[in-house]
This record gives structure tokens, C-alpha cells and sequence, in this order.
């Protein structure tokens, strides 16, 4: 947990000896608090000390890095219990169960169903993360060739669910080097799978019965030098569930209880499958860090991706769009020409319409500084001077042969204004985005 | 392991209970009364303090609908969408929907433009047909709601029904009229804690008391803003258990209305591959909404299609399970 300037000032010598280059301990206890400035610049502090800060510096909880290459992803190091607080860090790895007994054929369909689980939303490439390859046929043999299998045709980071430290050790012997993360479902095998996967610099996903028990063996763990961990949360009630994630990003964010300081996991293994996306969908808001399902559907996946999306927003930074004229579709100098903000959930809803719509059209996207239309118009960055401006900036005169500019419905009554400031003719488009294919059919 | 691994959050203050729809012994003529708010404790955490209602589903009913639903939603509908009273008792006994949120959208001078009597006829109907609560929504035409939802609001004295949407430049005559009938009002805010406390405090000094007031947040719908009010939700719910009276009113999410325009409920399978199967798509996009509206701390959600009201009612039950 950070320490503030004081509690770190408590630790210094308190001498103001000036050989760190500040007047006092204290100045120097705040720039380090702010980690502007190292430790090493005290020559004064104990190991002990030393040791204390190092700790205090870590994050609340850890980072963990599945995969290689293109493909990995990290969970962990989130830093707060509610988004506006400051924002989540690590969207919910989001890994699809695949059974090692699945035949040749089945297993072919089953990772086509999942490789097209990947969609565009607001200009951002949203999919899974991750293969959960699971030893249910309780075979080493069966479990290698799967392993096999679906690294030859995926190259998504795995999940390694193996019913045993031996069968995970030759699963690990040849997939390794990619960083799967490995899988122990029962903690009293924790030992020996941990043995493997410091042998393999692998991390460890475990099961255990409760908050002590996972406590427990996290710090048995870390004693042992293994911290690369991720607690898989028990099969139970659903307000169980959350009340287990719910203490755990609290005592670790909270309190710093370094024991419980790991990215959590949850399996969600309901056959009924709109059941699933709905305990999934709890499980997104309420701290899950890794989610393993079973539904490759992408009626069922694109929502949840969806969902995953809205929240690991930053509540402060508005995803914004590069202002500019977009053509959409086979355009030309007689083609409308529309204008709306750069706020992309504005702008990416617009175009989504437009493209529906099949009519070549123009797109102006304007800076109101990720605003939205209403908002951006109240402030004065979607105003019908801002608006001149910007088709002078664009010279969008040269782009069209026509002068008619259509604006979105909300802001209808600056048309009068517009159409004196531009020299356009101001066409009144529709309030809601829906509504413009219609409209644009119309016209 | 010397202390204990525990850290339970200690709220001075809990959501006010609403409780919606009156007997006959009350003065009304349900057959059920609901309850909702009363929480202690943030949504589903059932060791920290009281949740002592299920979250409900109040089934989207319409005098008129647009015509330009989607064919699926449509054809699920089966034909309920253009009579009323059927399609409110079908939601009621088959669906099991909690309760019922009747939108007079005929109402709006820009449409049907509807008169009073006949939004009233109708209000009373579905108050024949179905035996549980009803939500009364105007269409958002500010003269035209303070025309018909009082007319309304009076014949249906005694029933302690919830009205809307009263805002900040429109709630005198709709909250004088649920007061002097014994009604409840849905208090709606853009998206703005401040705002939704401002406009509670306006209602309250018109003399309607806090524990009949619910707070519309505006929600977004999946994927076009959902996170929005998911945070507003989240902040003032936080306020609401520290102390903040004016801020600890229930929630009312329109997950339906907003579903329904998105782009990923409506587009058939043909104009976009890969998406999926388009009905099953629509409803999954209404369910994951209420699944985050409930972690949100939703208590009441309005909910369109009959599976997806059957989905997330089976989750509550299961969420409920303490
Ligand atoms: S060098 Fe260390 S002891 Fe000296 S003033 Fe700086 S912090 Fe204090």
C-alpha cells in the first residue's frame, strides 16, 4: 500500500543532514512519496528501513503476464473498489474452456467458434484472451495430443487445467515458452505445481476453500519465492462468489493485505447458458481479473466483451476521435455531408448508422473535446461559430460540390445562426442516430 | 494469522422503502404490493447489512408502439403489442413479470396525440386486467403530461401507483397531484448526482415525502454509455449509506427503452455476420444491461422481452440466495 510523505518521513533519520540534497528529511520524504526522487539518495537508511519502503512501494495487487508474443495479456494491479474512484486498469481476461476429450472434428469447430469471437466497438478491437484447455478425461496421453492440437491451430495464450503436476510438467516441457498459465484445483497439490512452475517461470492459478486458506498458502508461497499467483474463487453461490471477490479487492486495496494481493479468477461452469452470461456479467463488475466460460457464441460473447469494455473505461478521458472528414462508403461531390462531435461513443454510433444506411455519405468529425453533442453545444465547442470555422479549417468547400450541411437534430435551433456564419445551407438531421437512415434514404 | 481477514463496511444510513400499489383494505385494488429499497449494505452483499427486497421487473407495456421494432422482438411480442390490456396480463401471468410500466406514448402531440380520457380509460383497464402494481409514464411532452397524468393520478386515487418522469424544469403539477392521491413519482436527473439530489429536494419541498420518490438515473443502454449511470449509480448509492437522505431513494433503470434502439438488439443476422443469432443477440444485450444495472444497485428495472425478463428474473432469485 503507498505510504504518504508523513509515514515515510517517520522511517528517515530525521537529521536534516542536507546529503540527499534536500533541506530536510521531510522535503525528502514527500518527493519520495511522489516518487519523484530515489531512496538511494539517503545515505543514512537501514536495510531494515530500506526493506520496509520496497515493500510499500509494490503495487496492492500483483501484476500477472499470461501468454507471449502479440497475444498476452496481464490481469492485477488494480487499485480501486469503484471505477469513478479512479478507473480500472486490466480489463477481465475473458478464456473460453475447451475439454481435452473432444474429438479431432469437434475440436476443430470449437476453435473456429472461438477465433471469430473478435468485433470492432468505438474503434477498439475487442475479443477473448485465452484457451482454458482442460484435462477432464483425466489422461496424460489425451491431454498432450489436445495440447498439441490446439497449439497447432491457435495461438492464443492457454490455460493449462491439468489434473495433475506430472501431466502439467510435459505439458509445460513443450509449451513453456509461450507463459500459459497453469491451473491447481486442489491446494493441498499446490506444492508440487508450484515446483513445476517455477521450473518453467510459469504463473499459477489456485483454487482454495476460503479467504484463510488462500491467505495461507499465498504467503507459504512467497516465502518459498513463487508470487506469480492468481486465486480462483470457489464454486458456490453467486452473492457467495461476489462476497469472496468483493473481500478480497478490499483487504488488498484497503488494508494492504499482501496475502489476498493477487488478480482473481472465476470459473463460470453453468451448463444453462443465458445463465452464465449472467453470472459472468456480475462477476465483470464485481472483480473478477480472469473469467473462464464455455459459450463461444458470439450472441453471447459480444455483450459480455461489450460490458467489459463500458466499465475498463477511464471515467475521466472520454475516448476521443481524430477530427477530420471521414468519407463512408463509395462517396462523391454530391454526397451529404454531416457533421457531429469527436466524443467516439457520438461519433462511432453516427457511423455505424450511416454504414447502415448504404448511403455514401461525409462525415465531419469536429474537436468538441470528447463531448458529446448536447454537452459539447452548452459549452461552446459545438457552436455555429465553431462549427464556420471548422469547415473553412477542413475546407470542406472543396470536398463537396454542394453547400448543404446536415447537423444533428438536438442542436437545431443554432440553423438560423449557422446558415449566417458558414454561408451553408443547414439541413436539420434527425436527434436520435437511429433515426438517420431514414432520414438519409429521404432525402 | 493473527487478525481476522475481514473487512466489512459500516453504513449509517439505509435506502428509504417505496413501497408501490395498495389493497383494497388500503384503499386501493391490488391483489400484491411491492416494496423496494430498504438496503443497508451494497447490491448482493448479504454479510455487511439488510437487503430486504429483491430487485423488480416491471414489464415495458405501450398504448402505441413504433412501428419500427425489430421483426424478432416483434414476432416474440406475438401480436400482444397492439392491444394493451392483453399484452400487460400476458406479462403479468406468463411472463411473471413483477409488475407492469405502462408508457402512454400515444399521448405525444407529435404522435396519436391521444386525449386524457382515453390514456385514463386505458390506465384503468390494465388496473382491471392484472392484479399487481403499475408504473405510469407520460410521453414526454411537458404540457401534454401535465395534462393527462393528473387526470390520471385522480382516478386512480388510493392505488398508490408510480408516476413519470417528473425533471428539474418540469415537476410541480405531477408531484402535486401524486400527492394530493397518494401516489409515488419517478424523479428523473441526466446523468448527474447533483441534479438527482437537487430535483429530490424540490419534490420533497412540495410536501411529497422521501420514501415515495424513485431516482431515474438515465441510463445508457449496453455499450452506448451503460458505464455512465453505472457510476452516478455507484456514487450516490455510496452517499445514499453514509447519510445523504436526499440521495437514498431506489433506482428505476429503463434497460428495455434503451436496449431496444441499440444498433447490436436490432440488425438482422444477414446485415451483420458474426454477431450471432439476432433474437438471441437483442436479448442477451437487454440481459447483460440489468446484470449491470443490478451490480449497480438497480431496484426496479423496466424490462421489453418476455425471455429476457425470464433470464434475469431467474438470476435475481439466484443472486438473492444470500
Ligand atoms: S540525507 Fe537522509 S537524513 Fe539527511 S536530510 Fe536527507 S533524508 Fe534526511
Amino acid at each position: 500500500m503507498a505510504l504518504s510523505g508523513l509515514d515515510i518521513y517517520k522511517l528517515l533519520p530525521k537529521t536534516n543532514c542536507k546529503k540527499c540534497g534536500f533541506q530536510t528529511c521531510l522535503a525528502f520524504a514527500m518527493q519520495l512519496a511522489k516518487k519523484a526522487v530515489s531512496l538511494d539518495k539517503c545515505p543514512d537508511v537501514g536495510a531494515e528501513v530500506r526493506a520496509l519502503l520496497e515493500e510499500a512501494s509494490q503495487p496492492a495487487i500483483r501484476l500477472v503476464e499470461v501468454g507471449a508474443g502479440d497475444r498476452r495479456f496481464a490481469v492485477g494491479q488494480e487499485t480501486v473498489l469503484f471505477r469513478h474512484e479512479e478507473k480500472f486498469h486490466h480489463p477481465t481476461a475473458i478464456g473460453l474452456i475447451v475439454e481435452d476429450d473432444v474429438p479431432a472434428s469437434g475440436l476443430a469447430h470449437v476453435l473456429k467458434g472461438i477465433h471469430a469471437l473478435e468485433f470492432e466497438r468505438v474503434g477498439q478491437k475487442i475479443g477473448v484472451q485465452a484457451i482454458a484447455l482442460h484435462n477432464k478425461s483425466g489422461e496424460k496421453g489425451r491431454f498432450l495430443e489436445q495440447l498439441k492440437a490446439v497449439r497447432a491451430a491457435s495461438s492464443l495464450p492457454l490455460i493449462l487445467m491439468t489434473s495433475s503436476a506430472a501431466t502439467l510438467k510435459e505439458a509445460l516441457a513443450v509449451a513453456g515458452p509461450e507463459r500459459p498459465l497453469a491451473y491447481c484445483h486442489r491446494v493441498t497439490d499446490l506444492a508440487s505445481y508450484i515446483s513445476v512452475c517455477r521450473e518453467f517461470g510459469v504463473p499459477l492459478a489456485f483454487r482454495a476453500s476460503s479467504l484463510e486458506e488462500f491467505s495461507g498458502a499465498t504467503r507459504q508461497a512467497v516465502q518459498s519465492g513463487f508470487a506469480d499467483l492468481v486465486l480462483d474463487i470457489p464454486e458456490g453461490r453467486a452473492a457467495d462468489r461476489l462476497w469472496q471477490l468483493t473481500q478480497m479487492r478490499r483487504l488488498a486495496v484497503k488494508k494492504g493485505e499482501r496475502s489476498l494481493g493477487f488478480p482473481t479468477m472465476v470459473i463460470v461452469d453453468t451448463a444453462v447458458e443465458s445463465e452464465a452470461v449472467c453470472q459472468a456479467a456480475a462477476y465483470i463488475s464485481k472483480y473478477a481479473n480472469i473469467l473462464l466460460l464455455r459459450t463461444v457464441k458470439p450472441e453471447h460473447i459480444l455483450p459480455l466483451l461489450t460490458f467489459r469494455q463500458n466499465i475498463y473505461t477511464d471515467p475521466q478521458k472520454p475516448l476521443q476521435v481524430e477530427p477530420n472528414i471521414y468519407p463512408i462508403g463509395d462517396v462523391s461531390k454530391d454526397s451529404p455531408v454531416l457533421i457531429t462531435t469527436n466524443f467516439s461513443l457520438t461519433y462511432y454510433t453516427v457511423l455505424g448508422e450511416i454504414e447502415s444506411s448504404r448511403v455514401p455519405s461525409y462525415l465531419i468529425c469536429m474537436n468538441t473535446e470528447g463531448m458529446s453533442v448536447l454537452t459539447a453545444w452548452a459549452a461552446e465547442k459545438f457552436g455555429a461559430e465553431q462549427i464556420a470555422d471548422t469547415l473553412v479549417k477542413f475546407k470542406l468547400a472543396d470536398v463537396v460540390s454542394h453547400t448543404n450541411l446536415i447537423i444533428p437534430g438536438y442542436v437545431a435551433m443554432m440553423s438560423g445562426d449557422l446558415e449566417d456564419k458558414s454561408g451553408w445551407r443547414v439541413l436539420v438531421g434527425p436527434r436520435e442516430a437511429s433515426g438517420l437512415p431514414a432520414y438519409l434514404k429521404n432525402l | 494469522m493473527a487478525e481476522e481477514l475481514r473487512l466489512v463496511s459500516h453504513w449509517s444510513q439505509r435506502v428509504h422503502e417505496v413501497r408501490i400499489g395498495a389493497t383494497k383494505q388500503e384503499g386501493g385494488s391490488r391483489a400484491v404490493t411491492l416494496t423496494v429499497g430498504g438496503q443497508g449494505a451494497l447490491p448482493f452483499l448479504f454479510k455487511e447489512g439488510a437487503l430486504p427486497h429483491p430487485p423488480l421487473i416491471a414489464a415495458e407495456v405501450f398504448d402505441v408502439i413504433d412501428e419500427d421494432w425489430p421483426e424478432t422482438l416483434c414476432r416474440d411480442l406475438d401480436g400482444m403489442s397492439r392491444d394493451p390490456v392483453r399484452w400487460a396480463g400476458t406479462m403479468i401471468k406468463d411472463v411473471q413479470a413483477d409488475l407492469v410500466c405502462l408508457k402512454l406514448s400515444g399521448t405525444h402531440p407529435d404522435g396519436a396525440d391521444k386525449p386524457a380520457a382515453e390514456a385514463c380509460d386505458l390506465v384503468k383497464k390494465v388496473l382491471s386486467a392484472v392484479d399487481r402494481p403499475l408504473i405510469v409514464l407520460g410521453c414526454g411532452d411537458a404540457p401534454k403530461d401535465n395534462e393527462v397524468l393528473p387526470v390520471i393520478s385522480e382516478a386512480t386515487k388510493g392505488e398508490r401507483l408510480l408516476f413519470g418522469d417528473v425533471v428539474q424544469e418540469n415537476y410541480k403539477t405531477l408531484t402535486a397531484a401524486c400527492i394530493a392521491d397518494g401516489h409515488s413519482i419517478v424523479a428523473e436527473s441526466p446523468i448527474d448526482v447533483n441534479i438527482a439530489k437537487q430535483l429530490n429536494i424540490l419534490v420533497s419541498d412540495l410536501g411529497l415525502p422521501l420514501d415515495r420518490i424513485v431516482i431515474n438515473p438515465t441510463i445508457g443502454a449496453l455499450g452506448y454509455g451503460l458505464e455512465y449511470a453505472y457510476s452516478i449509480m455507484e456514487r450516490a448509492r455510496g452517499a445514499a449509506l453514509s447519510g445523504d437522505k436526499m440521495l437514498a431513494m431506489p433506482f428505476i433503470c429503463f434497460v428495455g427503452q434503451e436496449t431496444w434502439r441499440t444498433k447490436e438488439a436490432r440488425v438482422p443476422e444477414s446485415d451483420s455476420p458474426g454477431w450471432g443469432d439476432a433474437r438471441e443477440r437483442g436479448i442477451m444485450w437487454e440481459v447483460v444491461a440489468a446484470m449491470a444495472m443490478l451490480q449497480a444497485g438497480a431496484d426496479i428495472l423496466t424490462m421489453r422481452h418476455p425471455q429476457a425478463i425470464r433470464i434475469v428474473k431467474h438470476a435475481i432469485t439466484e443472486l438473492m440466495k444470500g
